[in-house]
């Protein structure tokens, strides 16, 4: 426990540092990043707040009336203001069903990056740390882990849960499905950034003499490995829940995951799709830019921060 | 050397075990294959008597055992759906994946490279900022909707927009499928009929942008990292022309990482060949699987895990040894660490 | 006589102008190719492989039974030219002569014979027509009586589906019995070639990819169709299929979502095709359990409550379903069957009024003022906007206070779930029908009955009226059109009374066809290339 919180200490530290380095003036030097922060912050706030900001509230069944469906835009004819965006095939708004599904494509995402790397930091350090067979058997894991896309292990995780949880939780697992199938993918890319400063930093003299007093080695290394693989791993982060979002709304086109009850950003593209070609444009549409818009305001940061965080190219 | 490779070979093998293991374990649980297999009106006794003789009552190891017994002679079995043998679907199926991957393979290095090369070199250039904004929709937006976009356009409303036009703007290409083939041998082509090569399009961009926009970014990165190295700064002093430094010096040492992980980006393409396969009904072993998992055709299902896992199996370990040639200190990991998604 | 006269001088000019047009274009042979795409694959060609409406419509392209059936569905002679019930329980068919098999082989009793002892064997997925077949008997080389376990009149239509194959050519290529999925038979020779008496060929197979279909010259009936060839496609995608439609790559693709039939009327060259199936679409209640297996409410089945259940019926706005989720294309029902099938009447089909207030009373008089929690069942990709349906139902009935938990499946793990073999484990769902007999019998047998003697299999509620159970029985031997007529009137009466099911709708035939071609829908879905032609 002291240790964690030794490690946000150092973690606040280096956010002071941070602000007041080159990295905050190149963020305040670049409109576009800039724009990009601004509209990921905006997704996050009311994903977040979603109760308050949304106009209705999609996911309660008896609110919905079938005989809204197919409403367009406001601007359009036949257009109706209480939907500003237009409604969905059940008769939900558009608009409330993109915030309310970029809180679950947000959630889903971020939950499965933070799982990714919890995985991969404590497999990485345990790896590079102790070397030798554990260290090969991690990385054949790594191997095999690699050999699946995250497509095809959301496919197999889904069965499994539907088939040995008990029946009742089968509505309500489908977002630890998401978390586990995705994070399960990533955490590779920690485990081996991990595991190479690890590598270093293990016969290093203070880790020995952690040892002599009996603290855990590995949890002395981790204090010391966390702020060197911190850029890295926040440039992976970053660019892994971009892709999260995206895996996350392309397993629901496969139809895993997401009930229609409360659809992601995924799940709406997906539904709208079916409409695309009869004139509902907007059903697919709007929230097809809402998921680009976020996800490249989000890569967009990722990128940025590959660069700012990389010494050499200052 | 010779115990290094017996020792990654049998690790090989111990990983193709496990990858077999978990997807057939798994596959036990995706539903019940005989609702395919008969059809509504078959009586409960019968679908029982279905079972027992495929051995579905069977514990689990025995399954997966008599599985793994035949798999080892080339025997994959029976597919549930087609009834026939796994091993002459997965025949004929391979050609269709390989040529949709491999062409777009090719589209992503020959545009992404020059691409990254370019943002490389002209860091703050106004073009590089727009080639990477633009790229980056390249992994914004899902594959699929990627695909149905370009049908919509190019299938559904090509003819509309030229008439809207008046002259033809945009070629009506086609939106499914391989069209016509030519078999040599038991490989089945498409890149000899025209209609073969016009079908390859869409699905080819589809499949390409996302690994356009990662070799892009790649290169770029490498591109960045190598251009600082002493050796540039020397070769810079030493008067050589630019052309011949960035070209001759820095673009050769970035191929090598940039070759390493394309190569090992196999896993993403296989993935997203899958997505793309769906969409654009292209005969290969993506779609195999697809329908394989709903129709949950068992033996379709793991064999093809298996071939995946054999694939990757196999790449991995040549990677491992090459680098195990060329500098055997630990680089193999750092090369992998760089290259992630 | 004088009707093959006709034909022969017609076949004449026709020659005529077909030489008048090989002179015009310089010698060649107006080649005619039709293409056409369905959602999934013909799953074999094996006739008595797999019972399946796609299946069994695509080989009935090559493959004949001893009757078939014209795109309206009138039964009409194929391989037998006449049949009569020369005993209760023997049905005598007379046999077309002059008929060969596309090897050449002549067609003949021995023929059936061998057919119905493949029907029979391991691998046959036919089985429930052989179970209808007691003995087949040949008289003669064109006569062949089929003696039945007890009276059936109505045998002749049940027959359409059990195609003949050649007893020769099978035993030449070992394939004497049905393709078996287990695999000892590998490759099975009739799984992926044919040799039937029908009008067309298979020429080319490619799973999953296409098949590719000839006309059979030497077909013993008149062809009406124009096409050389016709190549067969699979589509998953519903936008993928719909833009091949048109761009024009395929002339007819089905089925087209019921959204895109305005596209489809809009768009240059192509237009829907569409007309009411004879498909039913119902929703379904667990009324054998004593609780719910999914539910908040413990100790107690409230579906077992018919109140409850009439709650539910009214609750439903079909009028909304009908309009925005099915575009207008559904046909509302209450009764279990559809307008062309055998038994259905017209004065029992007016449903109960859509009444939010009365269903809010009965669930009150239940006891269940609040409501409950349900999980209901459904399929994703088996019928038309089925997981739509499902999603405005749970919608609905949250308006009388049921929370609806929607548990929408892909339809092999839908099935896996809900049917018999998984001990019918749903508390609420939703099913579709369509009699293989196109009899009511059919579906008071296996919907409404109680779950006992082979009988009820898919009532996956376990709805039981002892009263219901003994009509299927009665109504199947029973001769007399006009007493039947009264048995099946009875049992549809009181299924809906007690409202054993919610019966939503028949669903639309869904086709998008190119205007280059005509062809002719059947309200099973089947699809016949012989009545198609292409400009």
């Amino acid at each position: 426990m002291a240790v964690e919180a030794g490690a946000a200490a150092r973690l606040a530290d280096a956010l002071r540092r941070f602000f007041d380095g080159d990295i905050w003036y190149s963020f305040t030097r670049s409109p576009v990043i800039i724009v990009s922060a601004v509209i990921t912050a905006l997704f996050v706030v009311s994903a977040v707040f979603a109760p308050l900001v949304a106009p209705h509230n999609p996911f309660d069944l008896a609110s919905i009336d079938l005989l809204d469906s197919f409403i367009p835009p406001v601007w359009l004819a036949d257009g109706d203001p209480r939907f500003l965006l237009g409604t969905d095939d059940q008769g939900r708004g558009i608009l409330s069903t993109i915030i309310y599904g970029a809180r679950i494509s947000l959630g889903v995402g971020f939950a499965s990056v933070l799982f990714a790397m919890v995985l991969g930091i404590a497999l990485g350090l345990i790896s590079g740390y102790f070397g030798g067979t554990v260290d090969a058997v991690i990385m054949r894991i790594a191997d095999v882990q690699l050999t699946f896309p995250a497509i095809l292990i959301a496919l197999l995780i889904d069965g499994l849960a539907r088939a040995v949880l008990p029946r009742d939780f089968h509505g309500e697992v489908w977002f630890y499905v998401l978390v586990l199938a995705i994070g399960l993918s990533f955490w590779v890319q920690y485990a081996r950034t991990v595991r190479g400063s690890a590598m270093v930093e293990r016969n290093k003299e203070y880790v020995q003499a952690a040892r002599v007093i009996g603290i855990p080695p590995v949890l002395i290394m981790l204090r010391h490995v966390l702020p060197n693989v911190m850029g890295p791993v926040l440039v992976i982060a970053t660019i892994n829940l971009a892709i999260a979002v995206i895996t996350e709304a392309t397993l629901s086109f496969l139809g895993v995951g997401v009930p229609l009850t409360s659809p992601s950003l995924g799940t709406l593209i997906r539904v709208g799709n079916d409409f695309l070609f009869s004139g509902e444009w907007w059903i697919t549409i709007f929230p097809g830019a809402a998921l680009a818009i976020l996800v490249l305001a989000v890569n967009l940061l990722g990128d940025w921060l590959r660069d700012a965080l990389n010494p050499k190219l200052r | 050397m010779i115990a290094f490779v017996v020792r990654r070979l049998l690790q090989s093998i111990l990983v193709m075990l496990a990858v077999g293991f978990i997807a057939f374990s798994l596959f036990t649980y995706v539903g019940d294959p005989i609702n395919n297999m008969v059809g509504q009106d078959t009586t409960l006794e019968q679908r029982q008597e279905l079972r027992e003789r495929l051995g579905l009552d069977d514990p689990f190891v025995i399954q997966y055992g008599r599985f793994l017994i035949k798999a080892v002679q080339g025997d994959f079995g029976i597919s549930y759906r087609h009834r026939r043998p796994v091993s002459d679907l997965i025949a004929e199926r391979i050609p269709a994946t390989l040529e949709l991957s491999f062409v777009a393979a090719l589209l992503a290095l020959f545009i992404g490279v020059p691409m990254g090369v370019y943002t490389g070199l002209h860091r703050r250039g106004f073009l590089s900022q727009v080639f990477l904004t633009v790229s980056l929709v390249g992994i914004s937006l899902p594959t699929f909707l990627i695909g149905i976009l370009l049908i919509l356009i190019f299938g559904v409303m090509s003819q509309d927009i030229n008439l809207a036009l008046g002259f033809s703007l945009l070629p009506q290409l086609p939106t499914f499928g391989r069209g016509e083939t030519v078999q040599l041998g038991w490989w089945s082509t498409g890149f000899l009929t025209e209609s073969g090569l016009l079908a390859l399009i869409l699905p080819s961009i589809t499949l390409a942008l996302f690994q356009m926009t990662l070799i892009m970014r790649l290169v770029r990165s490498e591109m960045l990292e190598v251009l600082r190295t002493d050796y540039i700064k020397f070769a810079r002093a030493r008067g050589l022309t630019n052309r011949a430094v960035n070209f001759g010096h820095a673009l050769k040492n970035t191929l090598v990482p940039v070759i390493t992980i394309t190569g090992l980006q196999l896993g993403s393409i296989i993935a997203f060949a899958l997505i793309t396969e769906q969409v654009f009904q292209w005969p290969g072993m993506g779609l195999l699987f697809i329908q394989a998992i709903n129709e949950v055709d068992i033996p379709v299902m793991a064999s093809y895990l298996m071939m995946i896992g054999f694939f990757f199996v196999v790449i991995n370990l040549i990677v491992d040894l090459l680098y195990y040639v060329v500098d055997p200190r630990l680089r193999a990991d750092k090369a992998v660490a760089g290259g992630h998604q | 006589m004088l009707l093959r006269q006709r034909t022969s001088l017609r076949r004449g000019l026709m020659a005529a102008v077909a030489g008048a047009a090989l002179v015009v274009s310089g010698g060649l042979a107006e080649a005619k190719t039709f293409k056409w795409a369905f959602q999934g694959d013909v799953q074999t060609m094996d006739p008595h492989g797999l019972f399946e409406t796609m299946t069994l419509g695509f080989q009935s392209n090559f493959y004949e039974g001893l009757v078939t059936r014209t795109p309206d569905l009138e039964l009409v002679p194929a391989l037998a030219t006449s049949w009569e019930n020369v005993k209760p329980d023997t049905w005598r068919f007379t046999l077309r002569q002059g008929v060969t098999f596309q090897n050449g082989n002549a067609f003949n009793a021995d023929d059936v014979i061998f057919s119905v002892e493949r029907i029979r064997s391991e691998g046959s997925d036919i089985k429930v027509v052989a179970g209808l077949i007691k003995d087949a008997v040949k008289v003669d080389d064109y006569t062949v009586d089929i003696v039945t376990p007890q009276p059936n009149p109505i045998l002749p239509l049940q027959l359409e589906i059990f195609y003949i194959m050649d007893r020769e050519w099978s035993e030449e290529h070992n394939t004497t019995e049905a393709t078996n999925v287990k695999g000892d038979d590998q490759g099975n020779y009739a799984n992926i070639n044919a040799n039937g008496t029908g009008p067309y060929m298979v020429k080319e197979r490619q799973p999953d990819v296409k098949t590719v279909l000839v006309p059979n010259p030497n077909w013993w009936g008149r062809n009406e169709s124009n096409i050389t060839e016709a190549v067969f496609t699979p589509i998953s995608q519903d936008a993928t299929r719909v833009a091949a439609l048109i761009s024009g790559d395929v002339h007819m693709a089905y089925p087209v979502p019921v959204q895109d039939w305005k596209r489809l009327e809009d768009a240059a060259g192509v237009s829907p095709l569409t007309g009411p199936e004879a498909r039913t679409i119902f929703l379904g209640f667990d009324q054998s359990r004593d609780e719910l297996l999914y539910s908040n409410i413990k100790g107690k089945n409230p579906f077992k409550d018919q109140r409850v259940r009439q709650a539910f019926y009214q609750a439903i706005d079909i009028e909304a379903i009908r309009k925005k989720v099915m575009r207008g294309s559904a046909t509302p029902s209450n009764l279990m069957v559809a307008p062309q099938i055998n038994g259905f009447n017209a004065a029992l089909n007016d449903r109960r009024p859509f009444d939010v207030a009365a269903a809010r009373a009965l669930m009150t008089e239940a006891g269940y003022p609040d409501g409950f929690e349900v999980t209901m069942d459904c399929p994703n990709d088996r019928y038309v906007n089925d997981e739509r349906i499902c999603q405005a139902v749970a919608s609905m009935l949250a308006k009388i206070g049921v929370k609806v938990d929607l548990l929408a499946q892909t339809k092999s793990k839908y099935f896996g779930k809900v049917l018999a073999q998984n001990d019918y484990d749903t508390s609420f769902f939703l099913l579709g029908w369509t009699p293989s007999t196109f009899d009511s019998q059919n579906p008071i047998s296996s919907l409404m009955s109680c779950r006992e003697d082979g009988k009820g299999a898919f009532n996956l509620g376990g709805y039981c009226n002892k009263r219901v159970t003994e009509l299927a029985d009665l109504i199947q031997v029973e001769v007399d059109q006009e007493k039947r007529q009264a048995l099946i009137d009875e049992a549809f009466r009181i299924h809906s009374e007690e409202v054993g099911h919610i019966p939503l709708h028949q669903q639309p035939l869904s086709w998008g066809v190119s205007d280059g071609a005509t062809v002719a829908q059947r309200a099973d879905n089947v699809f016949h290339l012989q009545y198609v032609t292409v400009k």
